[in-house]
């Protein structure tokens, strides 16, 4: 069995503190760089990339096409300045799709 | 519509075979598409849960490095996080749900020089406190805490969402043979049958007719 790596791409200022814990940090400043590098690290050994939301909205079809995989995956996760409700916005989709109709958000909408 | 078919006792054979298979298929494939769901739910709630904590926390965390970033100058920051002490590696195993497979993470994180001291909190911080601020040890040990916790998600979204995909997917052909190939098919065991039927009326009718007209010669 192989070990994988961890990897986390978004603005230098959000990420830079994963560093510390082993992560490999890939400080990306608009989405285009961020889609190279997402790109490269589909293709290595990275088992999880959490991505910043922000850099995130921009690449939304590339990530739906990696989450369609066995690995990466690929998870959107707030910056310093909150969250876009990128990732909840995920879990609705998928809740809708699988159930037809979203009852898990219901309240909120 | 039904199929177009020759209305031969052949093919009315091989018919009512097939559809007694679909109709079989259908049944399982409404059991797999009901458990799926089933289990579905369970994940999609934890996961929901889990991104609304996660997502407050990772929030805070980050806006705290932030603060770290703004009292300290950047080089001795970033000097500060260059070699990180521990190296976080995964391994994933496949787990099956329902013949869906998603990955299961489990991680070790392992010290990256040797010698250091293996207290539990101590070592994740790669630099001495000297010339470093509060606030970025404060950020570091709260993203170390939810670091798990990431991977938890990491995990259960993946899940939720190749669940999703397989339970589009059977659900699409349990309404496909409910609602378009079994009604075609009994539709056209009946077409069949009646025709069957009617021939065999019709080569009555026509024995008995020429019965009369023989028996009108003789």
């Amino acid at each position: 069995m192989s070990t994988y790596k961890i990897g986390v791409i978004g603005d230098k200022d959000s990420i830079l503190g994963f560093k510390t814990l082993g992560v490999t940090t890939f400080p990306v400043i608009d989405s285009q760089a961020a889609l190279s590098v997402l790109k490269q690290a589909a293709k290595d050994d990275y088992a999880v990339l959490f991505i910043t939301e922000e850099i995130a909205q921009d690449l939304e079809d590339a990530i739906a096409e990696l989450n369609k995989r066995f690995l990466p995956v690929v998870v959107p996760v707030p910056n310093n300045k909150g969250t876009l409700g990128i990732g909840m916005g995920k879990i609705k989709e998928s809740v809708e799709k699988a159930i037809g109709a979203d009852i898990l958000f219901r309240k909120e909408g | 519509m039904e199929i177009r078919v020759n209305p031969t006792r052949m093919e009315l054979n091989q018919l009512k075979k097939r559809l007694e298979m679909a109709q079989r298929g259908h049944k399982l494939l409404k059991d797999k598409r009901d458990e799926l769901i089933r289990q579905f739910l369970e994940r999609v709630r934890e996961n929901k849960e889990l991104r609304e904590q996660i997502e407050a926390e990772l929030t805070a965390a980050m806006a705290k490095f932030l603060l770290a970033r703004a009292v300290m100058p950047q080089e001795v920051l970033e000097e500060a996080l260059m070699y990180p002490t521990t190296r976080l590696s995964l391994t994933a195993k496949r787990q099956n749900i329902m013949s869906v497979y998603a990955p299961r993470l489990s991680w070790q994180q392992t010290a990256r020089i040797r010698g250091e001291s293996e207290g539990e909190n101590s070592n994740i911080y790669p630099y001495g406190f000297v010339g470093t601020s509060v606030e970025l040890d404060a950020s570091i040990e709260t993203l170390a805490e939810i670091m798990p916790r990431l991977l938890k998600l990491a995990e259960l979204e993946k899940a939720v969402q190749l669940l999703a995909d397989e339970i589009e997917k059977t659900r699409r052909r349990v309404n496909a043979l409910e609602y378009v190939l079994i009604p075609k098919m009994q539709e056209t065991v009946r077409y069949i049958t009646m025709k069957l039927d009617e021939n065999e009326r019709g080569a009555l009718t026509r024995l008995m007719k020429i019965k009369d007209i023989v028996r009108a010669k003789v």
